[in-house]
C-alpha cells in the first residue's frame, strides 16, 4: 500500500454536483433573497417598489430556471436519488444552518417585530417591513405589517417551490393536480382575495378573510375582539362569521366523509401547502417508530382539547360581556355545549368503541366528563372563569404555545431536522378533528394491491406523517389511518404499484390478513375468513 | 417444548416465523450469517441511490423479535447433522432442533468466467454486496453489467444514479427476451437507452480482465472488444445456496428436493423459499421459483403443517412485478415470449412508447390466460379472480375500467385499447 492512489474519480456520493445552470437558478433565488436581506438591515433602496419586484422575481426565475434544469432534461419519474447522501436533506450542517436560519426568523416575527423594521408606535416602518411597502399599497391600501411580509413570503415559496414540486413529480397526475390546488388557495384565498377585501373596506378592523383557514387552526375565530369585529364587519363580517361555522359544522364534516381528511390538508391547507412544497425535501425525515406515534396520539389530541377549552372559555366570556351582540345566551352556550358533548360522546361510545383502543375511550371519557363537571361546577357557581382559568390567560397561553412557538417555530423552523409535518403530525387540533373523523366516518382509504408487495419501505421513508405504511402493505390490509393527510406520495414511490388511495364503501374498509392473495385459494378463505 | 430452527432469515423464513407464532408457542430460532435483523433484499438497490437508509429496509423494529420470542442468531451454518438433528455452525458451535427448516435462499451464477472472482466482481444479491460497492463506486470510472435480466437493470439504474457511466452486456437479442415478448422488450430496450446505458444486445462475456492487485480493469466480450471498467456486475441469474448441504443426506438436485408439503427426504427436515426444488413444477411453474411472491407463500403454507394443520403448497396463479428504470411492470397469469399454440396475442402500446399492455389468450374458447401491463397499474384481485372463474378475453377487455389500479387522475387507456381491440379481432363479444 505504498503508493496511495488519488481519486481521480468522476463517481462518487460527491459527483452528483450541480451543472452551470443549475447554479445560475440557485444564484437567482439566493439574489433574491440577498436583496431582501440588505433591506433587512436597514439598506436604503431608492424605487423600493422597483427593488422589491426585483428580488421577489429574481426568487421565482431562480427557482424556474434551477427546476426546469433538474427535472426536465431526465426521464419522468420518481426523483429521490441521493436524498440520504445529500447534507441539505440529511440533517447535514446546511440542513441545520436552514433550520436555525428559519427557527430564528419565526421567533422574531412573534416576538420581535422591530427587529424586522415594524414601527410599533404606528410611524413609517423601516427595514424589510419597510421595503415591501410599495406591494402593501397596491393590495391592501395600507402600510405593511410584519404579517404582510410573512404572508408574501410563504406565498411565493408555496406557489415557487410548487412549480418544483410538479416538476419533480410531473408523471404523476394526482401530485399535479394536488399541488395546483394548494398554490391556488394560497395565493387566491389566502393572500390577495383577503389583502383585496382589506383594501375594499378600508374602516373596518381586522378580521380573518381567509374563508378556507378555518376554526380551530385559526384558533382566534372565536375570541372576543374577532366576534367583535366580524359582528361590526357589515355584511363581509357577517358572511365570514356564518361561512366559518358552517365549515365547522356542515362544509367540514361531509367533504371529510366524501374524501377524507386529505381535501384540507394536502389540497386546500396554508400549513399543509407549505409542507408539501417547501418542504417536500424534507418528508422523509418524519419518524416512523411506535413511541412517535404513541407520542403524537397524545401530543395531537391533547392541543385538540386545549384549543377546545381555551375556545369553549372565550366564548363564554365574550357572550357575558357582550350579551347585546348575540342572540345567543350565554346559557344557551353552556347547556349547548354540555348537549354537544354528551350526545356527541355517547354516539362514539354506543357506535364506534370497538374502533377505538381502550385507553382512547377511558381517555376520552374521563376528558369530556371533566369538562362537562367544570363547566356546570361554575355556571352555577357564577363563576366567570367558566373553566377554572381566566380566559384570557388561557387564550394567551394558547396563542403562545400552540399559535406561535409550536405551529411557527418548531413547525416549519424545523422542517430540515424532524420533516415537514411536524405540526400537522403532532400539534394541529384541525387535523385531530379531521382524523377522528377519517378514522371512524369517512369513504377514504389506501387500498393494497393483493399480494404485490415486497417489502422494500419506499412508501413508509416517504410518509411525511411518519405512518410505517408499510406494516400494513406487506400484510394486505388497507390503510385507515387518523394522521394520514392524502398527500399520495406512498403510492407515486412504491415500485411495484401496490397502493392507491381510493374513496368507496365503508363496509370491508378496515380489514385484516392472514395470508395475502396469491396464495392457495382454500387457505386464503380458511384462514381470513375466520 | 418443541424446538423449530429456521436457517436464513430472508422473506420466507421470517414469514414462516412470524405465521408460526400466531398459532404455536414452539421455540424458535432463525439463524442467519447475513444481518441479525430480517431486511427487504429487493431494497437493496434504494439503499445504494440514497433513497433510503439500509435501517429502513427492515420491516420489523428490532424489539419485535423479543416481544414474538423469536430468537435470532448471528452465525454461518456449516454442516447438518440429521441422524442426531442437530446443525453445525462455523464456529463449531451446535444446535439441536426438532425440527429444521431450510430457507437459505440463492446465489448469484458465476459460469466459471476467467476472472470471475476478482475483486470489483459481484452479483447484487446479499447485503455483502452491496457494502462493497459503495467501496468500489468513488474509484470507478466504468461499470459493466452481465446479464439482461431483472437484476442487470436494477444494477445498472445504482449505477446511473451516481453518474457512473455502465455498459449493459446481454446475452439475447433484446432484454430479457425469454420472458417478455419482442414488444414490450423493444420498449425497455429503448428506455435503458434513454437513461443513456450503453446497451449491448447479443454480446457475451469472454474474460475479466485483472489489474497488478488483482483488481477489475476491463473485460473482453465475444466480439473481441476490450472495455476498461473499475466494476463487473454478474446479473445471469440465481441458483440455490445448498453447498453445505453436500454430505448431509439430505436430497438435492440443483436446489434442496421437497415434495408438495414442502417436506425433504428427511423426516422433520424442510426447504422453503430460493432453496427449495418441487420435484415437478406446480402447474405451469418451474420446480425452482426465486421469486419474493413464493418465498413468503411457502412460508405461510409451512406453518400451518408444523402447526398441526398439515397443508400442501399450493400456490394461486402466478403473478409477479418489476420496475425497468421509471416503467413499472406487473403480469397475472401467463404470458409467454412466444405465444404456444393454442395461445393468441394482444398487444397495444401508447404512441409514447412507455405504457403497454399484453393480454394472452385462448385461440378457441377466448378464454383469458394473462397479461402484461407496463406503466398501468392493475388490480391483483381483479385478475386472479378472472382466472380463477376462467372468464373470457371479452370479459376482460371490457372490464378493463375495474381492473385498473391507477392513482386518481391519471389518463385511461381503456377506450383506446377497446378500439384497438375491437378493430384487431372483430368485435368484443358480449359477455
Amino acid at each position: 500500500m505504498s503508493k496511495q492512489v488519488e481519486n481521480k474519480s468522476i463517481a462518487s456520493h460527491e459527483n452528483l454536483q450541480m451543472d452551470g445552470i443549475q447554479k445560475l437558478g440557485i444564484a437567482l433565488g439566493l439574489l433574491g433573497l440577498f436583496i431582501m436581506a440588505l433591506a433587512l438591515f436597514n439598506v436604503s433602496f431608492p424605487h423600493k417598489g422597483i427593488w422589491l419586484g426585483g428580488a421577489i422575481v429574481s426568487i421565482l426565475v431562480g427557482i424556474v430556471v434551477y427546476a426546469n434544469r433538474t427535472y426536465l432534461n431526465q426521464p419522468e419519474g420518481i426523483k429521490n436519488n441521493g436524498v440520504w447522501h445529500k447534507d441539505f436533506t440529511n440533517r447535514g450542517s446546511w440542513a441545520w444552518m436552514i433550520g436555525i436560519i428559519l427557527t430564528a426568523f419565526y421567533v422574531v416575527l412573534y416576538w420581535f417585530p422591530k427587529y424586522l423594521g415594524l414601527n410599533e408606535d404606528g410611524g413609517t416602518n423601516t427595514g424589510i417591513v419597510g421595503f415591501f411597502d410599495p406591494l402593501s399599497y397596491i393590495l391592501n391600501g395600507k402600510a405593511a405589517s410584519q404579517w404582510f411580509v410573512y404572508g408574501t413570503l410563504y406565498t411565493i415559496a408555496i406557489v415557487g417551490l410548487g412549480y418544483k414540486f410538479i416538476l419533480k413529480y410531473r408523471h404523476n397526475k394526482y401530485q399535479l393536480v394536488r399541488t395546483i390546488s394548494v398554490m391556488f388557495f394560497q395565493l387566491g384565498f389566502a393572500f390577495l382575495i383577503p389583502e383585496i377585501l382589506a383594501k375594499l373596506n378600508p374602516e373596518q378592523a381586522y378580521f380573518a378573510k381567509d374563508i378556507k383557514n378555518m376554526w380551530p387552526l385559526n384558533y382566534y375565530f372565536f375570541e372576543d375582539w374577532h366576534l367583535t369585529n366580524m359582528l361590526n364587519g357589515g355584511n363581509l363580517g357577517m358572511f365570514m362569521l356564518v361561512f366559518g361555522i358552517a365549515m365547522i359544522f356542515i362544509i367540514s364534516p361531509i367533504l371529510t366523509y366524501l374524501y377524507g381528511k386529505r381535501w384540507y390538508c394536502s389540497w386546500v391547507c396554508g400549513c399543509g401547502g407549505l409542507a408539501e412544497t417547501a418542504g417536500d425535501s424534507y418528508r422523509h425525515l418524519s419518524n416512523k417508530s411506535d413511541t412517535a406515534w404513541k407520542i403524537e396520539r397524545w401530543m395531537i389530541h391533547l392541543v385538540l382539547v386545549f384549543s377546545f377549552v381555551m375556545t369553549i372559555a372565550v366564548v363564554f366570556t365574550f357572550l357575558s360581556n357582550n350579551p347585546e351582540m348575540s342572540f345567543i345566551t350565554k346559557d344557551h352556550f353552556i347547556w349547548g355545549i354540555v348537549g354537544f358533548l354528551t350526545v356527541f360522546t355517547g354516539a362514539l361510545y354506543v357506535f364506534k368503541r370497538k374502533d377505538l383502543d381502550a385507553d382512547a375511550v377511558y381517555t376520552m371519557l374521563s376528558l369530556v366528563a371533566i369538562i362537562i363537571i367544570s363547566l356546570l361546577i361554575n355556571y352555577f357557581s357564577g363563576n366567570q372563569n367558566i373553566l377554572f382559568i381566566d380566559s384570557s390567560a388561557l387564550k394567551q397561553w394558547y396563542g403562545f404555545a400552540i399559535g406561535a412557538a409550536f405551529s411557527g417555530v418548531v413547525g416549519v423552523g424545523f422542517y430540515p431536522l424532524l420533516g415537514n409535518r411536524v405540526w400537522c403530525r403532532f400539534g394541529c387540533p384541525m387535523a385531530a378533528i379531521l382524523g377522528l373523523q377519517q378514522r371512524l366516518f369517512s369513504k377514504f382509504r389506501i387500498t393494497t394491491n393483493g399480494g404485490q408487495c415486497i417489502s422494500c419501505g419506499n412508501c413508509s421513508t416517504y410518509c411525511e406523517m411518519g405512518i410505517d405504511v408499510r406494516s400494513y402493505a406487506e400484510k394486505g390490509e388497507n390503510i385507515v389511518r387518523s394522521s394520514c393527510v392524502g398527500c399520495g406520495v406512498c403510492s407515486a414511490v412504491c415500485p411495484r404499484g401496490v397502493l392507491k388511495l381510493e374513496n368507496g364503501s365503508e363496509d370491508g374498509r378496515i380489514n385484516s390478513n392472514e395470508i395475502l392473495l396469491g396464495n392457495d385459494v382454500n387457505l386464503l378463505d380458511l384462514l381470513n375468513k375466520k | 417444548m418443541e424446538h423449530i430452527v429456521i436457517v436464513g432469515n430472508g422473506i420466507a423464513g421470517v414469514t414462516l416465523a412470524r405465521h408460526i407464532r400466531k398459532k404455536s408457542d414452539a421455540k424458535i430460532t432463525i439463524v442467519s450469517s447475513e444481518n441479525e435483523y430480517f431486511f427487504s433484499r429487493t431494497a437493496l438497490m434504494y439503499v445504494f441511490m440514497g433513497h433510503m437508509k439500509f435501517e429502513h429496509t427492515q420491516s420489523y423494529e428490532n424489539d419485535f423479535w423479543k416481544k414474538n420470542k423469536i430468537n435470532l442468531l448471528q452465525g454461518l451454518v456449516t454442516t447438518v447433522l440429521t441422524a442426531s438433528k442437530e446443525i453445525v455452525l462455523s464456529n463449531n458451535d451446535t444446535i439441536k432442533f426438532d425440527k429444521l427448516v431450510l430457507a437459505t435462499g440463492s446465489k448469484p451464477n458465476k459460469y466459471g468466467w476467467p476472472g470471475q472472482d476478482l475483486k470489483g466482481v459481484t452479483g447484487l444479491y446479499h447485503k455483502k454486496d452491496l457494502e462493497n460497492l459503495e467501496e468500489w463506486a468513488p474509484q470507478t470510472k466504468r461499470a459493466v453489467i452481465v446479464g439482461g435480466g431483472l437484476i442487470g437493470i436494477e444494477l445498472a439504474e445504482m449505477l446511473r444514479s451516481r453518474d457512473i457511466p455502465v455498459t449493459f452486456l446481454v446475452r439475447e437479442k433484446t432484454f430479457w427476451g425469454s420472458v417478455l415478448p419482442f414488444g414490450e422488450s423493444q420498449m425497455i430496450n429503448r428506455h435503458i437507452l434513454e437513461h443513456h446505458i450503453d446497451l449491448r444486445l447479443g454480446t457475451n462475456l469472454v474474460e475479466i480482465l485483472s489489474d497488478e492487485k488483482g483488481h477489475v480493469k476491463g473485460i473482453v466480450t465475444d466480439k473481441g472488444e476490450t472495455i476498461d471498467c473499475e466494476i463487473v456486475g454478474l446479473t445471469a441469474g440465481v441458483s440455490p445456496n445448498i453447498d453445505f448441504l453436500k454430505d448431509s443426506g439430505i436430497e438435492l438436485n440443483k436446489g434442496v428436493k421437497v415434495n408438495r408439503y414442502l417436506e425433504t427426504n428427511i423426516a422433520d427436515i424442510y426447504a422453503i423459499g430460493d432453496c427449495a426444488e418441487q420435484h415437478e413444477g406446480i402447474d405451469l411453474r418451474r420446480p425452482i421459483e426465486a421469486v419474493w411472491y413464493t418465498g413468503r407463500m411457502m412460508g405461510e403454507t409451512l406453518a400451518q403443517t408444523l402447526t398441526g394443520n398439515p397443508t400442501e403448497y399450493k400456490p394461486g396463479h402466478w403473478f409477479n412485478s418489476a420496475k425497468f428504470l421509471d416503467i413499472e411492470y406487473q403480469t397475472y397469469g401467463w404470458v409467454w415470449a412466444n405465444p404456444k399454440e393454442n395461445e393468441v396475442h394482444f398487444y397495444w402500446e401508447h404512441h409514447k412508447g412507455k405504457k403497454a399492455i399484453r393480454i394472452s389468450f385462448d385461440k378457441e374458447s377466448r378464454t383469458f390466460l394473462g397479461i402484461n401491463t407496463f406503466g398501468i397499474r392493475m388490480r391483483h384481485a381483479f385478475f386472479d379472480k378472472v382466472l380463477t372463474d376462467k372468464q373470457t378475453v371479452d370479459f376482460v377487455i371490457s372490464h378493463l375500467k375495474d381492473a385498473n389500479f391507477d392513482p386518481e387522475f391519471f389518463t385511461s387507456y381503456e377506450s383506446e385499447i377497446q378500439k384497438q381491440f375491437a378493430d384487431q379481432f372483430v368485435g368484443v363479444k358480449k359477455t
